[in-house]
């Protein structure tokens, strides 16, 4: 009975929020609003036996994107424009999501009882041979590797594409909310975080995406605290390292049909080992990725990416 | 079990309505990239409800995957959108920018 107390308030609580972040009245409340969704949606998925998720929602839904959307709030610059649409469409389309979540909500109650299905028994039979005893992480990187590695590709094109639409401006430089201090002792702490959740991903909840994430959030850290921290990265590197994870993974997955195996299927023996060197190669590649998205495609000021010498000279005159 | 697996679908179904409803909105493009990202949470509280198995058990561990690799890609979609939006800002003839000394 308590729990289904605390079930509701929870389940209440992110209704509200999701609310408050959609239709408060300032664009910068609606993003502190949707960081604190995204917070209490990882409590509601540690709740729900998920800590992986949690994980990664406080690290990555929460924290990253709130970094992300903040940084944004300066480009929506202008008033926000007078509603155009008219009413009639305006009533449809909210007719129409109205249907289709009850519908949905329709579908959801028809679900239970929830029977087992054939994919968690094979899952159980063929854990043992699966090389980590977490089972999510067996799921990402065993058992269906294909998806993690198209994750990779999916996450590489975005970065790329990041990567060249970012425009050959300045990157607003503002004062450094965080001390120096501060960062001497936040970043030593998150790589030794990341590099835990990297090898404690075989036996309990992290891997390879909660890793990148909190290294990335280094990355924040250091914008923060307007330290031209990439400053000796060359493109080469950044490409290099953007596509390390991609790479490695492909290799791996290639070396087992040289061997005579299929691709992909680790032998039981060495599973472990290639398990933890493709999540060291995503977690280097995974954090390079998100650092990138962050900065919005410009590693530092100079990156010579557009129109190098424009790009200086512009930032030069603005600072 | 099987009550508190319903009370987070619910939850879930209703903020996948809430989210696509705001995003279908004429908005500014952040509002809709944040009615995209608060609706996409709602799939994966719908999924994380129903990889649930009780108390004090281990859930199904496929769903947990698939969501984690959603959250990533969310991030990654978010990121480019707001990266095009930041280019299509820059680049049209009233936002102010390099683009204007370039065209000089």
């Amino acid at each position: 009975m308590s729990w289904m107390l605390i079930d509701l308030t929870l389940c209440i609580s992110l209704l509200i929020l999701a609310v408050a972040a959609l239709y408060a009245r300032g664009l910068q409340q609606r993003v502190v609003f949707f960081i604190a969704f995204g917070l209490l949606c990882a409590i509601a998925w540690a709740r729900l036996n998920a800590p992986d998720l949690a994980l990664a929602e406080a690290a990555i839904g929460a924290g990253l994107t709130g970094a992300l959307l903040l940084s944004a709030l300066n480009d929506e610059t202008d008033p926000q424009p007078p509603l155009t649409q008219p009413r009639l469409g305006r009533l449809l389309t909210t007719a129409i999501t109205a249907l289709l979540t009850l519908a949905l909500c329709a579908a959801v109650v028809t679900l239970f009882p929830l029977h087992e299905g054939i994919a968690i028994q094979q899952l159980q039979q063929q854990m043992p041979h699966a090389g980590v005893v977490h089972p999510v992480t067996a799921v990402l990187l065993n058992f269906r590797a294909w998806d993690t590695l198209l994750e990779l590709a999916v996450l590489l094109c975005a970065a790329l594409t990041v990567l060249n639409l970012a425009p050959a401006r300045p990157v607003t430089a503002h004062d450094s909310p965080l001390t120096g201090m501060l960062t001497r002792i936040l970043l030593p702490l998150l790589t030794v975080t990341a590099g835990y959740l990297l090898w404690t991903g075989a036996h309990a909840p992290g891997g390879a995406f909660q890793a990148g994430a909190v290294l990335a959030a280094a990355t924040v850290v250091l914008r923060l605290n307007n330290n031209p921290g990439f400053t000796h990265l060359r493109v080469g590197a950044l490409r290099a390292l953007l596509a390390l994870g991609l790479l490695l993974f492909l290799g791996v997955g290639l070396l087992q049909t040289v061997l005579g195996g299929a691709f992909l299927q680790y032998p039981p023996s060495t599973a472990g080992f290639l398990i933890l060197l493709i999540e060291a190669g995503a977690m280097l590649s995974i954090a390079c990725m998100l650092s990138l998205v962050y900065l919005g495609g410009h590693l530092h000021p100079h990156w010579p990416c557009h129109a190098p010498s424009n790009g200086v000279d512009t930032w030069k005159r603005h600072s | 079990m099987e009550t508190t697996q319903l009370i987070y679908a619910v939850t879930g179904a209703l903020i996948i309505g809430l989210g696509l409803s705001a995003a279908l909105r004429d908005e500014p493009l952040l509002a809709r990239i944040i009615a995209i990202n608060i609706a996409g949470v709602g799939v994966f509280l719908l999924f994380v409800a129903i990889a649930y198995r009780g108390f004090g058990q281990t859930a199904d561990p496929i769903p947990h995957a698939l969501v984690l690799t959603g959250i990533v890609v969310a991030v990654a979609a978010s990121g480019l959108a707001i990266a095009i939006n930041r280019r299509l800002h820059h680049d049209s003839p009233s936002g102010d920018g390099p683009a204007e000394d370039s065209s000089a």
